[in-house]
């Protein structure tokens, strides 16, 4: 079985490419506008609205997700054809825990203070709807190199979506960017307050909504006919 | 390539026991071959968080160096006040120390001398909003004002519980003092109404609270109380 050669492109109807096909380079730039996992196909909307408080945990949590996707989209795909489908699902979530876990105790091991930084977001990783979702639409389908590109898409266009959330939400709402004060103390002699409802999740939906707002008029494609 | 029947029973579970097998493999092997170097990090962070109470700043890899130079004895307390000699107070993990009994527990107690001032530090440990919260204090030679504290936690809500680590909060806590004029304890409230948010006034017992983390606060504050009241009898014994 070992021995067995890993396809690694879907050959139907495409032949094997250089390293970035158009094709695949569609992959990794679709979700980062058209087909973005948050403001698109609506997945992993519940870490959007937990950890975007701040700005540097959605960085670090939006690099995890990366490291995690792509690992865990690679080996789904190794192992797609031996999978039983009735427990696809079982298997998928313990590959990605397994990858969530591993990445835990490493950061513990040899970056203490960013595993510090992360606590609970690293495990809430686990949860993310966007890793499973690709793994059920496309790495059990989809040969290991495509697999990989699309994990690493998908989780760059969630990460861009929480980094920009994250900064609206921290300077509006603590004055700061990356926990350093931008703001300056003039302004809020002149009376500016920050707003502390910027620090509460029900304004990461509304940030998220805005952000789709501003997507659709921009790209008409993604607005529905009627 | 030899096609496999992914769908019987029989290959299931064959899958499945495998794939259990594998994962817990390697997972006991990541864990076992890291956990030396993960120690190293806790402990290093307990005694930079001890030094931290009463003003030494260090790197991690540099605190265990100042610690032996600046902690000069480690106590194991007994409810009543007695030294129990055969608990060393470093390896006390007040996690599971706090489940037990009070006779039972033992609490740690760090001494401290900077610049021939002696300091008693002492760990703390209670809950937040949705987890652990934790930290340790220091009292100045009197005993009755705090020299510093830090704070740390679990899974507070960043931006609002999770701003007890930020050093704007804890150095609230910086010479407040404890007890009342006559010398019972009081503890420190974290409220929102005290009309002193500059915190000028170092005996009213309160400090400023954080907008939006009430239940955080009001356990760090709880959290104060129920470790220090245990001290209490050790520090009596002092003061005769």
């Amino acid at each position: 079985m070992n021995k067995k050669p890993y396809v690694f492109f879907i050959t139907k109807n495409l032949k094997p490419k250089s390293l970035l096909s158009s094709a695949d380079r569609k992959l990794l730039v679709d979700p980062l506008d058209d087909d973005n996992p948050i403001t698109v196909q609506v997945l992993g909307i519940c870490s959007a609205l937990a950890i975007t408080v701040q700005l540097r945990p959605a960085v670090v949590m939006a690099i995890s997700v990366v490291g995690v996707m792509a690992a865990s989209n690679v080996i789904i795909s190794i192992f797609r054809n031996l999978i039983p489908s009735r427990i696809r699902i079982i298997v998928q979530l313990v590959v990605v825990a397994t990858m969530v876990i591993l990445v835990d105790q490493i950061l513990r091991a040899f970056a203490y203070d960013v595993s510090k930084e992360l606590s609970i977001f690293i495990g809430l990783i686990i949860t993310n709807c966007i890793v499973m979702g690709r793994l059920e639409a496309f790495a059990l389908g989809n040969g290991v190199w495509r697999s990989f590109l699309d994990g690493v898409g998908n989780a760059l266009g969630y990460g861009l979506i929480l980094i920009m959330v994250a900064f609206f939400r921290e300077l509006f709402g603590s004055g700061n960017l990356m926990g350093v004060q931008v703001i300056p103390d003039s302004i809020y002699i002149l009376g500016y307050e920050n707003n502390g409802f910027m620090l509460f999740s029900p304004m990461a939906l509304i940030t998220v909504g805005i952000i789709i707002w501003v997507q659709r008029s921009r790209n008409r494609k993604l607005v529905e006919e009627y | 390539m030899g096609k496999v029947n992914t769908e019987t029973n029989s290959y299931t579970f064959f899958f499945a026991s495998a794939m259990v097998v594998v994962v817990a493999a390697t997972l006991a092997f990541a864990a076992s071959s890291l956990k030396d170097k993960q120690d190293v990090n806790i402990r290093q962070e307990k005694m930079q968080n001890i030094l931290s109470t009463i003003g030494i700043e260090t790197s991690r890899p540099e605190a265990e160096i100042l610690y032996d130079q600046y902690i000069i004895e480690q106590l194991s307390l007994t409810k009543d006040g007695q030294i129990d000699q055969a608990v060393d107070a470093f390896q006390i993990n007040l996690a599971t120390e706090i489940k037990k009994s009070v006779d039972q527990q033992r609490f740690p107690l760090f001494k401290g001398v900077v610049e021939d001032d002696t300091y008693y530090i002492i760990p703390l440990r209670g809950s937040g909003l949705w987890d652990a919260i934790w930290g340790y204090i220091a009292l100045k030679d009197d005993r009755r004002t705090l020299k510093g504290a830090v704070f740390d936690h679990q899974a507070e809500t960043a931006g609002l519980g999770a701003e007890i680590t930020q050093t704007w909060f804890m150095e609230q806590f910086d010479d407040e003092v404890l007890f009342d004029e006559q010398g019972e304890f009081q503890g420190i409230k974290l409220t929102k109404t005290n009309n002193d948010p500059g915190n000028t006034d170092k005996s009213d017992h309160q400090v400023d609270a954080i907008s939006g983390a009430t239940i955080t606060g009001d356990g760090l504050s709880d959290m104060i109380t129920e470790r220090m009241q245990h001290y209490l009898p050790y520090f009596n014994n002092l003061n005769e």
